[in-house]
């Protein structure tokens, strides 16, 4: 599946999208930046609520191949225009992180 | 053995905006030189922990990277408060990181712990009131 079929799917609302077709192949969930870092897998779609400009180096250092941001907590200009310079997907929700990987769980588990 | 191709990145104290410009860099060099994925994202993560520990604890430092054909080896050097307990300092979980500093999701105490866990070699030299020097290394597979 990837970032594009999965923002359409739970209608996420793409903030920056420059890799559409990023093949999504795992979920994590978290907020504590190094935690997020030091688990989270090359290829898993990172749900938080965390939406300050350092999330964009941590999914970018960890491969991650989106970010969505939960419950439409606030993001602003900036972290947008960095996330498209920095070339991540960025979208977001406004369905709290539990009820979105719960979703993302079962798509990729119908995949398999 | 050949010589290694190097790089040098100061990095800024207490400026989280340009926090790991020096990982995101050294990143795509890495890229483009062709080596192995698992191997960036050792290298990548092991130098961004570093890099957000000078930020936060040490008023920023230097990193230099030394690229050798088998491995790549990271040293990060600040003139911060150094580490009064390294052992604690290894503890996942423990952290001196302050209020302000949490709320931007770090903090976690996993900083060091990542930096070993994604390394093949660590070396931390510290000295109260002087400084740290932490040595790292990734082999390349």
């Amino acid at each position: 599946m990837t970032v594009k079929q999965l923002a359409e799917k739970l209608s996420l609302q793409a903030l920056s999208l420059p890799e559409p077709d990023r093949e999504i192949t795992g979920g994590y969930a978290g907020d504590l930046l190094s935690w997020v870092m030091g688990r989270a897998q090359s290829g898993d779609a990172w749900l938080t609520i965390m939406t300050n400009l350092n999330i964009i180096a941590v999914a970018s250092l960890a491969d991650t191949a989106c970010i969505i941001i939960a419950e439409n907590s606030e993001t602003t200009e900036e972290l947008v225009q960095t996330a498209a310079q920095k070339g991540i997907n960025l979208l977001k929700s406004e369905q709290p992180v539990f009820s979105l990987a719960a979703q993302i769980s079962a798509f990729l588990a119908e995949q398999e | 053995m050949s010589e290694p191709v190097t790089f040098h990145f100061d990095v800024e104290g207490d400026n989280f905006a340009s926090a790991g410009e020096a990982s995101v860099s050294i990143k795509k060099i890495l890229r483009q030189l062709n080596i192995d994925p698992e191997t960036i994202r050792k290298v990548s993560i092991a130098m961004y922990e570093g890099e957000i520990n000078m930020v936060i604890h040490a008023n920023g430092g230097s990193a230099d990277v030394l690229i050798f054909p088998d491995k790549i080896r990271i040293i990060l050097e600040d003139t911060g408060p150094g580490i009064a307990d390294i052992s604690l300092a290894m503890q996942e979980g423990w952290s001196t990181a302050k209020e302000n500093v949490r709320n931007l999701g770090f903090g976690a105490g996993m900083g060091l712990p990542n930096m070993k866990k994604y390394t093949d070699k660590m070396d931390i030299e510290s000295e109260l009131g002087k400084g740290t020097k932490v040595t790292m290394e990734v082999f390349i597979q």
